[in-house]
């Protein structure tokens, strides 16, 4: 006969408030099996969980059910407890009356408590069928992949690989860098973007831990945490990597001029074998097969006859390598919101309505203006400026709810650029409210204002009218409470952030979540906020959510960190709570092979009895994530999944079924 | 310029009102202004339109009864169009203006007289009678010589004719909607 | 011959005859049978949708209801009428108690199975134009007001910010549209009668957007739209006049109509010499 002692947590007021702790313990007394039941106020702190561990020895249990809050929260916590007690971890139910019954019910206490009794007689009906599980192990392949170079992956990748472990760094784009190394200045200090970037980079390349793999993108992830095998395919780029000198004259020399830059935001235009600017790391150039003349009509070949090394190479072609990880990193950034969705600022088609990352390229030194602001019409200095903030973000009707988190502080910082290059300037900011939460950034807001004479505008503006020299904006004033027209030279969107186009697809190869916004979920908002719920997958960056550069980083040390703890341990401890076959009752119909979606079932031939060889299928037991589609799926109930069998399942539905 | 603000403010029967009767929530407003900064009549109005969902929030009807604004929509729609927070604005004011008329709280005079002109065309024409309106309207709104040279030059090119073109009366659907309105009204305790 | 119930609204009868009389003579050469709603009465207008919420539905559903039985798509020429149609089809569909209150005092249901259409579309979708003259050297500002596009619903597929349909038209025309942003600006419409001097103010505006434009004409699609910018230019104190068409007489003189057959002779600011230096009559 089972020994099962049962805990009701109060979580303060949390359940005692709504569910009658006293009838529950009461009720739970009288349960087959029941040797004691007991409460306490807070079962999780160190007095509550030395109770259940007295209580066990004193009593001699060998089963245990507590009733709290969520198996997500606290599980693992009283597991530990048990074990402590000397019991297997896993003779442990949860009853969760917490989040199942006293936050949601707390309109009907009698029904709430009825409620809790029900659960805790469904808990210790399964804990009379628990058996004893044992912790399972892997190895770690001791290496790291990030994926995206720019601020967040090198941050990520120099920590990792300080922590003496390798990393491959893959890239999309031919240089890493990131959107970082397009900014000018940062704010609030007004660094400036590349001075502090670029040594990191060069880093990054000198750093013998630290692969990099640029124009290459990944392509396929199999396997688990400790364990990846990902398929990374790397673009043909048409230049030799290693014959490359990085002279430059192939770019020069190009006939080929209409392509627009994507890294100047597409106010200047690009060669078609073209490094993305003269940082660049790897200084190694790529010819973009689209816009190169020689791919076209099979005539040019002028970077060929240049080239002083012979590294131009046609006849390159993409290549897929296939390396193994014990750890993901995923950093893949962001992109601008796209503003010819707003008619009323122009359809993204007035010359003169440039976006933030636009002004950020002109006003850079080393951008296609060389440091002038010119207005796209007819590159005349603007002298009004109108910065109108939120495109792209608080926009329901756009589709974009969200904050996009950095846009008053890049629109603060580009108004005093503007001013300080242009001492004759006005600038008119429209926003909605100001958020500058950063260190330093509420000065630096109110310095724009008092110090660079920046006028700010509480409202949105409503449309962008294109006249003949000029834009008209019409916009408003909340806090005066009058319409404000303003005669424009140049109006600058401060488009939002969103998630890379391709971050969806990146997603359901990882297996990991995206909100509705399609930025990737982290495993809990507050307490693990860089890992997925794809263990050994971690976040860092804006992919997660819009940040600015000191979270970026912040962030990215982070998940070094992770990577770090989860790299350094010897093996991996896997939970035993899988699946596992039966391969005396398996017909080998292979069900349960073409519904696990981790590819966690294999078939195999198998010798049943002496003499009876037969195909049935098997567990991977490093690969099965306990999700129970298997077991749900068998026609032969062949398999089960271990801490919850059918027959623990079967008692709980008796309870349900004979009350 | 001070307001008292309490339960009873906030959740103003006259706000429920506008809501159910626009079909909007007053609360999704974030006051970005943007129906204010695109109203082509807004240097008209005494408020612009966010600060007249503004009070609605704050359970200001008196002043937004007698703010002159609703009654300036020209329900041209720009707000609502471009509201990024999708409140029908010019719902709203129509909202406000069906309330004010039914409650006889117009703080405008012209612009009911005028409406009650045009839709007792409407009940005994079954069309607008334009040289009756207009005639109707400047008598009433005591102005009997507005328009008159527009009206003649009208006249002359044939554009305005002196007798009705009848489709036949609807006093009967009149009736039957201000019936069907009262009786809603009683059952739900609206207006 | 494409069949639609007609709806041409009070003021085709009235202010804007010109607009009714070329609406019916083109629809015969685009292939367009125009087929009269029997008794058709007042769509309510803005005085309606500002008064009372089932009066707003009741009026048009009255109009819509004969077309539904003619199983017929319905059209209106007039920008407000299609928008009160349009909006209360699509209120009736959205607020089931709405319908049943308009149910109740109609007598009968409106199952909105019906097309509604503005004047435009239907020539759009189903006229056949075959131009016999090219409106050559023509600068045409297309004004399309507030209620053709807005709100979205009453014409999801259009830019509304910076409609097109009418420029097409006027390129299909042999015109050249020109670029301005006015085009969907409000002239003060409902405030006609009422508050005048919003209307001057407004309306003068676009007129003098439409000028800086380089336009010789401006083409509208709505009789309100038409007498505000057309019968009170002369009030608004311009240093300019500039006429006003409706678009269907744009289309009437490409098909070779003459002048006073297409009603341009009723206009307040007359289209006439500037034509005749172009060549066009």
């Amino acid at each position: 006969m089972a020994r099962i002692g049962v805990f009701i947590c109060h979580c303060g007021s949390n359940i005692a408030g709504v569910v009658s702790v006293e009838k529950v313990v009461e009720a739970a007394q009288t349960l087959p099996g029941v040797r004691v039941s007991m409460d306490y106020k807070y079962m999780c702190s160190d007095p509550g969980q030395n109770l259940i561990i007295n209580t066990i020895k004193e009593q001699g249990l060998d089963r245990v059910v507590v009733g709290s809050c969520s198996p997500r929260m606290h599980e693992n916590t009283f597991r530990a407890s048990v074990e402590r007690a000397g019991l297997n971890p896993y003779m442990l139910e949860i009853a969760n009356i917490r989040e199942h019954v006293s936050w949601v019910h707390s309109d009907n206490k009698d029904a709430a408590t009825d409620k809790a009794i029900k659960l805790v007689e469904l808990a210790v009906a399964k804990v009379r069928r628990n058996e004893p599980l044992q912790k399972m192990y892997a190895a770690i392949e001791k290496r790291a992949l990030v994926i995206g170079g720019g601020i967040a992956g090198i941050q990520a990748a120099l920590d990792i690989a300080a922590n003496g472990y390798k990393v491959m760094l893959v890239e999309k784009e031919p240089s890493i860098g990131g959107r970082m190394s397009q900014l000018d200045k940062t704010f609030p200090t007004m660094d400036c973007s590349a001075c502090i970037l670029t040594p990191k980079m060069v880093a990054v390349a000198q750093n013998k831990n630290i692969t990099l793999q640029t124009y290459a993108e990944v392509a396929e992830v199999h396997g688990y945490v400790g364990n990846f095998e990902v398929k990374i395919k790397k673009k043909a780029r048409f230049v030799n990597m290693a014959k490359c000198i990085g002279c430059g004259v192939c770019t020069e020399k190009c006939p080929s001029k209409k392509t627009l830059s994507e890294f100047n935001a597409n106010i200047a235009a690009r060669k078609a074998i073209y490094t993305p600017f003269p940082q660049a790391v790897p200084n190694i150039p790529v010819i973009d097969k689209d816009s190169c003349l020689y791919f076209a009509t099979g005539k040019c070949k002028v970077c060929e006859k240049v080239c002083p090394a012979e590294a131009i190479d046609y006849t390159q072609e993409d290549e897929i390598i296939t390396e193994r990880f014990g750890a993901i990193v995923v950093a893949t950034g962001y992109d601008l919101y796209d503003h010819s969705r707003y008619g009323e600022y122009g359809y993204g088609e007035i010359p003169d309505v440039i976006t933030g990352l636009q002004l950020e390229r002109m006003i850079n030194s080393g951008g296609p203006t060389g440091g002038h602001v010119k207005r796209p019409s007819d590159g005349k200095e603007p002298e009004t400026v109108v910065f109108i903030q939120c495109v792209g973000s608080r926009d329901d009707a756009k589709g974009k709810p969200y904050c996009s988190r950095v846009c008053c502080m890049y629109t603060a910082k580009q108004a005093l650029l503007l001013k300080e290059h242009y001492p004759n300037s006005q600038a008119f900011v429209f926003y909605m409210d100001i958020r500058a939460a950063g260190k330093g950034y509420e000065e630096f807001v109110q310095r724009v204002q008092t110090e660079y004479g920046v006028v700010y505008l509480r409202g949105r503006v409503s449309r962008i009218y294109e006249k003949k020299d000029h834009l008209l904006v019409k916009g408003v004033d909340t806090l005066s409470g009058q319409q404000v027209e303003i005669k424009a030279d140049m109006v600058v969107l401060a488009t939002g952030l969103e998630p890379k186009k391709e971050a969806q697809n990146l997603a359901q190869l990882l297996h990991i979540g995206y909100d509705q916004n399609g930025f990737y979920t982290e495993l809990h908002p507050k307490l693990a906020p860089v890992e997925t719920q794809i263990a050994g997958v971690y976040l860092a960056g804006c992919c997660q959510s819009p940040k600015d550069i000191p979270d970026t980083v912040a962030q990215a040390s982070a998940t070094a960190a992770k990577v770090g703890a989860l790299l350094s341990q010897e093996s991996l401890e896997i939970e035993p709570m899988i699946s596992e076959v039966n391969p005396l009752l398996c017909s080998g119909c292979r069900m349960c092979y073409h519904a696990c979606p981790y590819s966690a079932i294999e078939m195999e031939d198998k010798e049943i009895r002496r003499g009876d060889v037969r195909c049935v299928a098997k567990v991977l037991t490093s690969v099965c994530k306990g999700c129970g589609v298997c077991a749900a799926g068998c026609y032969c109930k062949a398999i089960d999944l271990k801490g919850w069998t059918d027959r623990q399942l079967m008692e709980e539905i008796g309870v349900l079924r004979y009350r | 310029m001070r307001i008292v603000l309490g339960k009873e403010q906030i959740e103003s029967a006259f706000k429920k009102k506008v809501e159910i009767l626009s079909n909007q929530r007053i609360l999704s407003c974030y006051q970005c202004g943007k129906c204010s900064a695109g109203c082509p009549i807004g240097y008209e109005m005494d408020y612009l339109p966010n600060k007249i969902i503004r009070m609605l929030q704050l359970g200001m009807t008196d002043d937004v009864m007698k703010s002159k604004t609703p009654w300036l929509c020209a329900s041209c729609q720009t707000c609502t169009t471009r509201c990024p927070r999708e409140i029908d604005v010019a719902r709203v004011m129509d909202a406000i203006r069906i309330i004010a008329q039914v409650e006889n709280r117009s703080p405008v005079k012209e612009i009911p007289i005028f409406n009650q002109i045009f839709l007792k065309s409407v009940e005994f024409t079954g069309r607008v009678f334009e040289v009756g309106v207009i005639g109707a309207y400047n008598f009433f709104s005591l102005n009997p010589f507005k328009d008159i040279p527009l009206g003649i030059k009208m006249f002359l090119k044939g554009k305005l004719s002196l007798m009705p073109h009848s489709a036949g009366n609807l006093r009967g659907l009149f009736k039957r909607v201000r019936e069907k309105e009262k009786r809603s009204a009683v059952s739900d305790q609206l207006l | 011959m494409y069949k639609v119930a007609y709806f041409p609204g009070c003021s085709l009868s009235s202010t804007a005859k010109e607009y009714g009389m070329s609406t019916e003579l083109i629809c015969k050469d685009l292939g367009i049978e125009l087929v009269k709603i029997q008794d058709w009465s007042c769509c309510g207008a803005t005085t309606a949708h500002i008064t009372s919420e089932l009066m707003a539905a009741a009026l048009p559903a009255k109009n819509l209801l004969w077309a539904e039985k003619q199983s017929l798509p319905i059209c209106s020429p007039c920008s407000a009428c299609f928008s009160r149609l349009k909006l209360a089809d699509i209120d009736m569909k959205r607020d089931a108690r709405l319908r049943a209150d308009v149910t109740e005092v109609m007598g009968e249901e409106y199952k909105g199975t019906i097309e509604i259409l503005h004047l435009w579309q239907v020539i759009q979708k189903y006229g056949e134009l075959k131009p016999k003259k090219e409106l050559k050297g023509l600068k045409v500002a297309s004004y399309y007001g507030c209620l053709l596009t807005r709100p979205t619903e009453v014409c999801p597929d259009e830019r509304i910010e910076d409609p097109q349909f009418l420029d097409n038209l006027v390129i299909s025309l042999g015109a050249s549209p020109v670029k301005w942003s006015y085009k969907t600006e409000c002239c003060g419409a409902a405030f006609s009668l009422t508050k005048t001097d919003i209307v001057h103010k407004l309306s003068g505006e676009i007129l003098k957007d439409a000028r800086e434009a380089d336009a010789d004409y401006i083409i509208v699609a709505c009789p309100l739209c038409h007498s505000n910018l057309d019968a009170r230019q002369e009030e608004m104190g311009l240093d300019f006049r500039i006429p006003v068409l409706y678009f269907t007489q744009l289309i009437g003189l490409a098909l070779g109509y003459g002048y006073s057959e297409l009603g341009m002779m009723k206009h307040f600011v007359q289209a006439k010499g500037l034509l005749n230096s172009k060549g066009l009559l």
